[in-house]
């Protein structure tokens, strides 16, 4: 053997971790699995304590209404009395509409940037459509009271009700156009990006074999669409619509700008309404008593329910039969 | 070929006998799709329209650097620093979680810690604004530091997400390369896959201020009494924001308020369709630089 070693073998000596280098390593190794496992269980505690948060602050109303102030329709601060039934009316009417309105715009324009548009559009309107998920809620609220509000009230509201009045749900139009109506619009817009781009992702996953070879057999665009990229897809679909519906759930800013905070029980979706989170928005600030804030608090914990509950579902949903399709891959 | 139960995948193939309806029907639909995206981009148009057109009106120096009733830079400063706060916290933690997902979490770690991330991702921002209040300010005072501990949680699951995306992209070889060498994990994690990973981890942390500072519903609750006259860069009490005093001046129904409102929308919003826009430009940039 020469006694020479070659440069780079003394090189590799003169890089050899020594014991204490090697000790520090496996000190530095466990402290940084330690650091990151302590930032996942940081997200994993916010959630319960959130939960917690909200829970105990309800906790006077909870005890002294019970489970009764989930439908009970009196809601008069004044004297006391709480009930969440309005609000949770008016929580299902608005996000209702906005999912039968907004899901099928959306899926439309999921099928028109996966099926129709040519490149260079769709990479034009794709990041559009996001960015109206990027406006925030408050000048949306904001653009809603001032342009969408007069013109609903001065427009859509009299044309609905002159051609389709004889439905209870389009009644006598209110003075100022600030209705369950133009919330219901506002929320639409702002389910429709969230449910457009996931449906998008969804059908660009669809196997393109399958599609051409339904062309190949004669079918039309449509009947791809309905035969093969939608039935592919349906579970996707069906969670990001639930997806859609937890954010129009849980809007508060927005709708409390346009809604127009009613008490009251309609059947018209002219008359001014309330949502859970709404509610919460308008009278949290002017909250005096503890009861009052307590039931606002409430409010929270149902609003939390449902929401946690929709996209628990839509995971759910979209885990268990998502991709079905696409096994033939 | 395997399909979904309950699908039969020759039902609505089968040919119906009348080729020009079935056409028609095809001709409808695209019409329709098309129609859909045009109109999402007309109301998307419409909103930037009016914000721009009468916000414009507003905006000139006085409005950006002095206070009320002259301008709104107290309120400008106050979502900067409230901002500034929330990344401060979210940022750190979404990374580390980020790392913890692609360096150590098992499949059975990973999938609770993801359904977390989409949870807290899921939570309406007026739960976060009554957490906050039951949390910070109850009893206490409001003041933007409670704000920002909402935001963060706002920013926390886009931030861990759009890492984790990042962090996956790093490519193997690298990984492979410091470990021939005899790197320990920690070394190879700080000094190869995160500076590595940096560019995208920032810029998905931009998309998530651009998202979190628009939001209004806990500094509602957080931080909506303070002095609209006054600069404050003390976090520790209720500090003055854009979002809570577009919302204010929305609902006081002042023709003079609400111009100061749309200049203050357009300023938030510009500095939100930018950041969207030009940090979703350099993360689609850096991610086929890593996935080349």
């Amino acid at each position: 053997m020469a006694t020479t070693a070659s440069p780079a073998i003394r090189v590799g000596r003169g890089a050899r971790v020594s014991p204490r280098r090697r000790r520090f390593d496996r000190v530095a190794d466990r402290a940084l699995f330690g650091i990151c496992l302590l930032a996942a269980l940081i997200a994993g505690a916010t959630i319960v304590l959130v939960g917690y948060q909200v829970i105990h602050g309800a906790s006077p109303a909870i005890s002294k209404f019970g489970f009764a102030f989930v439908y009970e329709t009196t809601w008069q601060p004044n004297f006391g009395t709480f009930g969440a039934g309005s609000v949770l009316f008016g929580t299902a009417v608005t996000s209702t509409f906005a999912l039968l309105l907004g899901g099928p715009v959306a899926i439309a324009i999921a099928l028109f940037l996966t099926l129709l548009a040519p490149g260079r559009v769709r990479g034009l309107i794709g990041p559009l459509v996001e960015l109206l998920a990027a406006i925030p809620s408050v000048i949306l609220g904001f653009w809603g009271l001032l342009v969408l509000a007069p013109f609903v009230q001065s427009n859509l509201e009299p044309f609905l009700h002159g051609n389709l009045g004889f439905l209870p749900i389009f009644g006598t139009q209110q003075t100022t156009g600030l209705s369950v109506f133009t919330a219901s619009l506002i929320l639409t817009i702002m389910v429709i990006p969230i449910i457009a781009s996931i449906s998008r992702d969804l059908f660009q996953s669809v196997p393109p074999e399958l599609q051409d070879g339904a062309g190949a057999l004669g079918a039309t665009r449509w009947e791809v669409v309905r035969g093969i990229v939608l039935p592919t897809t349906a579970s996707g679909v069906v969670a990001a619509c639930l997806l859609g519906l937890g954010r129009a759930l849980g809007e508060a800013i927005a709708v409390s700008q346009v809604i127009g905070a009613g008490s009251e029980l309609h059947a018209s979706l002219f008359e001014p309404g309330d949502t859970l989170a709404s509610r919460i928005a308008l009278q949290f600030p002017g909250a005096l008593t503890e009861l009052h804030k307590a039931s606002l608090f409430y409010l929270g914990v149902m609003l939390l329910v449902i929401g946690l509950a929709s996209n628990l579902i839509a995971q759910w949903v979209g885990r268990r039969f998502a991709y079905a399709g696409t096994v033939a891959k | 070929m395997s399909a979904g139960p309950g699908f039969d995948p020759t039902a609505p193939l089968t040919a119906s006998g009348n080729l020009r309806r079935r056409q028609a029907v095809s001709r409808a639909a695209e019409i329709g799709a098309t129609a859909a995206a045009v109109a999402a981009i007309a109301v998307l148009a419409l909103i930037v329209y009016t914000v721009v057109s009468r916000g414009a009106k507003a905006i000139d120096l006085d409005f950006i650097f002095t206070g009320y009733p002259t301008g709104v830079g107290p309120m400008l400063l106050g979502t900067i620093v409230i901002a500034l706060v929330a990344t401060a916290m979210a940022m750190p933690i979404g990374v580390l979680i980020a790392l913890f997902l692609t360096e150590y979490a098992g499949s059975r770690a990973a999938g609770p810690l993801r359904l977390t991330l989409d949870l807290l991702n899921g939570l309406p921002s007026i739960i976060l604004g009554l957490f906050v209040f039951a949390l910070l300010v109850d009893h206490k005072q409001q003041s933007g530091f409670a704000g920002a501990v909402a935001l963060a949680i706002i920013e926390l699951p886009l931030i861990a997400r759009g890492s984790q995306e990042v962090l996956l992209l790093v490519p193997k070889s690298l990984r492979e390369a410091s470990d021939a060498l005899g790197v320990a994990r920690w070394r190879s994690v700080l000094t190869v896959v995160l500076p590595t990973a940096l560019g995208g981890i920032v810029t998905s942390t931009v998309l998530a201020v651009a998202r979190a500072a628009g939001e209004t519903a806990p500094l509602i609750l957080a931080s909506s009494v303070f002095d609209p006259k006054s600069f404050s860069v003390n976090p520790f009490e209720a500090m003055p924001n854009v979002p809570v005093w577009i919302y204010k001046l929305s609902e006081e129904g002042n023709p003079e308020g609400f111009t100061e409102a749309w200049g203050m929308s357009l300023l938030l919003v510009s500095f939100i369709l930018f950041a969207s826009l030009g940090a979703r430009a350099l993360l689609a940039r850096s991610k086929r630089k890593l996935s080349s």
